[in-house]
């Protein structure tokens, strides 16, 4: 789960790190009133879940109440790579001598965080770790462990920072590793970090991502979903605990793990068709998740077809087919539905089916077969 | 021969009377599996499926000789059952349990550093060989014994692959699915390498996803240290681009996670790569020879 900038400052303030004043704002008016408030030279900042705001012209710094509020007006209903900007943060300013880039991550392949640090930050960190890999120093942390003193200051040194800075980062460093765990997070990015012109170290950006799998234990930051912010189906989804992505074609498709999903799309695509969503129902899928999912799917509009790829292994045929037919039956799902079978219970799962086949559900034996059918069926128009 | 499971296997269940644990342990015993205990705590002293139920692990294993486990026990939960597991002297461990948070399979995956045993999974459908052990929740009627190697990070694309290599006649020596979280026990790298040491596997099979850079990394060390021919394939072509914030994974991973560059990596590697299931099958009978 990704975090809105001024949602991971206050969870960063929490755990000591130093950022500047700042007031979230949902109207240019709201907007205007936080400048006020703060005084000054202020920068008004769109929050979206996705990065280059910047370059998309999401950020203005502007001097007064007036300007503020033309500024939020501008920014607030914007369109940055696909997300609505619906709030602004309007910060305070700073004078900022030196910004530096700071991130703790999981390594997947290490298996362990992984710190970065670089003191070129607030540019293109991507393209500095290709042209000067050098100028950033990677430091992997023993989870059980925890990072040790002589690690913060090895990094300091490695990046040749002294003083007011050495001390702020280091701080800095220390603090945002217990965030870190303590959030559960698998990602907290702040760039740029500032060293200002008083010597003060400051958190001026942040991009938390809390693991998923971790909410239940954090139901605080749980609560801080952005409902508005997801496709409403999605949002649904996720309540029952599916994974459902929109797309843009006609046929609907559920199966059951991520690979196999993945796979049923580029199959569909390979067979000329185009995928209008998928939903994957993961391991252990009972009738009434199955039911669920179906309801899901078909609720797209655009959905003129549904493959539905089964290879049980820990999900059973026969729950699957008595969750389809149960759907059918609850609401009324007209649109042709192209089942594909197989694995754990699968043929007690076709048997059930077989005996009580609704005149919209059609069987095919492969996944290729499947596939096929359903992009015909989708281009016949099945509404 | 076969790797991670074969008849020796002494198998433990942990989270023995849940009801997916108690589904696949009949399972399990329908297939041949030596399943000596399983263990839920206050449960102990109880039988299922005439199997001895026990509180602990470690009890289980004093009392049976248990060498292996396989894990259903919730998320919250399941990091402290591999714990326990790794304490009372595992070999093999399958952690099916889906859900588990990161940071607690980071410090798992730094103890079993200190430990001679290996981690299969989380979220994985385990191992199988045929005919010999299955310690996995795979449908084990599409498997038949063979030659073939399997390692994958996906459950139900494993299938899918597996019953494609069946009906062309091509047998089995090992399926492992290894998982698909971002903290795994096991990858690919050490599972192929597996492999290349067991005398049955003629040919191994590698079922990757997108995302990560798993499949580059092994794509390498297919080139530098297989003799074994090595089948691929890659799922998510057309899959949606990640929503991903940040630029830290992309400094780590330092390239691309897409099917298409993974698929490139691989055949850059001079690894046979497929774009579908039933491909996959058509280059292993062409690697065979068959």
């Amino acid at each position: 789960m990704d975090l809105y900038e001024y949602q991971g400052k206050e969870l960063l303030r929490s755990y000591d790190l130093e950022t500047l004043p700042g007031i979230v704002a949902g109207t240019a008016e709201e907007a205007a009133r936080a400048a006020e408030t703060l005084g000054g030279t202020v920068a008004v900042k769109a929050q979206v879940l996705i990065g280059g705001r910047g370059k998309a012209g999401g950020i203005a710094v502007v001097h007064n109440a007036t300007e503020t509020r033309e500024a939020a007006g501008r920014i607030l209903g914007m369109d940055i790579r696909g997300h609505t900007v619906r709030r602004v943060y309007v910060e305070g300013g700073a004078e900022i001598e030196k910004e530096y880039y700071l991130s703790i991550t999981v390594d997947r392949a290490a298996k362990r965080p992984l710190i970065l640090f670089s003191t070129e930050g607030g540019v293109d960190i991507e393209e500095v770790a290709e042209t000067k890999p050098e100028a950033i120093v990677r430091t992997h942390v023993d989870p059980l462990l925890g990072l040790l003193p002589y690690q913060v200051r090895e990094i300091v040194f490695a990046a040749g920072l002294e003083g007011d800075a050495a001390k702020g980062v280091g701080r800095t460093l220390t603090h945002l590793y217990e965030a870190f765990e303590g959030l559960d997070a698998s990602l907290v990015e702040i760039n740029p970090l500032v060293l200002t012109k008083d010597g003060r170290v400051l958190t001026l950006d942040s991009k938390i991502t809390v693991d998923n799998s971790s909410l239940y234990r954090h139901k605080d930051i749980a609560d801080l979903h952005d409902v508005e912010a997801a496709d409403p189906q999605e949002q649904r989804a996720q309540e029952v605990g599916l994974q459902y992505v929109k797309l843009d074609g006609n046929v609907g498709i559920l199966g059951n793990g991520a690979g196999l999903v993945m796979s049923t799309l580029d199959v569909v695509a390979r067979a000329g068709g185009e995928p209008a969503n998928f939903c994957d129902v993961g391991g252990g899928a009972d009738a009434e998740k199955i039911a669920e999912a179906l309801d899901i799917v078909t609720s797209n509009e655009q959905v003129e077809s549904v493959l539905f790829n089964i290879f049980g292994g820990i999900t059973r045929g026969d729950e699957v087919a008595r969750g389809l037919l149960s759907a059918i039956e609850r609401t009324g799902i007209g649109l042709p539905i192209v089942v594909r079978l197989d694995g754990t219970n699968a043929e007690e799962g076709r048997r059930i089916l077989a005996e009580n086949t609704p005149e919209n559900v059609h069987t095919e034996e492969t996944m290729l077969d499947a596939a096929r059918r359903a992009v015909e069926l989708a281009r016949n128009g099945g509404r | 021969m076969a790797i991670l499971v074969d008849d020796g296997t002494r198998l433990v269940v942990q989270g023995i009377t849940g009801r997916e644990g108690a589904f696949h342990t009949g399972r399990m015993l329908e297939s041949g599996t030596n399943v000596v205990a399983g263990v839920t705590p206050g449960k102990g002293g109880q039988k299922h499926d005439g199997v001895p139920v026990f509180n602990t692990v470690h009890e289980a294993t004093e009392e049976t000789g248990a060498n292996a486990s396989i894990i259903f026990v919730p998320p919250p939960f399941a990091a402290d059952a591999v714990f326990e597991s790794l304490d009372s002297g595992m070999k093999t461990i399958c952690c099916i349990t889906e859900g588990i948070p990161v940071h607690d399979m980071m410090r798992v995956a730094d103890f079993i550093g200190t430990k001679d045993a290996t981690l299969i999974g989380p979220n994985c459908p385990g191992v199988l060989s045929p005919g010999k052990s299955n310690v996995s929740i795979m449908p084990r009627d599409i498997f038949t014994p063979g030659n073939v190697g399997v390692v994958s990070r996906s459950g139900t694309l494993t299938y899918q692959i597996v019953n494609e290599l069946t009906q062309r006649g091509i047998g089995q020596s090992t399926a492992v699915g290894i998982g698909g979280d971002p903290i795994i026990g096991t990858d690919f790298i050490e599972i192929l390498g597996k492999f290349e040491e067991d005398p049955e596997t003629e040919c191994v099979v590698m079922i990757g996803e997108i995302g990560g850079n798993a499949e580059q990394l092994a794509a390498e060390f297919v080139q530098k240290e297989m003799q074994t021919p090595v089948v691929a394939y890659i799922a998510g072509f057309t899959a949606p681009e990640g929503k991903t914030m940040g630029h830290a994974g992309a400094i780590v991973s330092g390239g691309e996670s897409t099917a298409e560059a993974k698929s490139e990596a691989l055949r850059g590697a001079g690894i046979r790569a497929a774009t579908n299931p039933s491909e996959v099958a058509e280059l292993v009978a062409e690697a065979l020879g068959r």
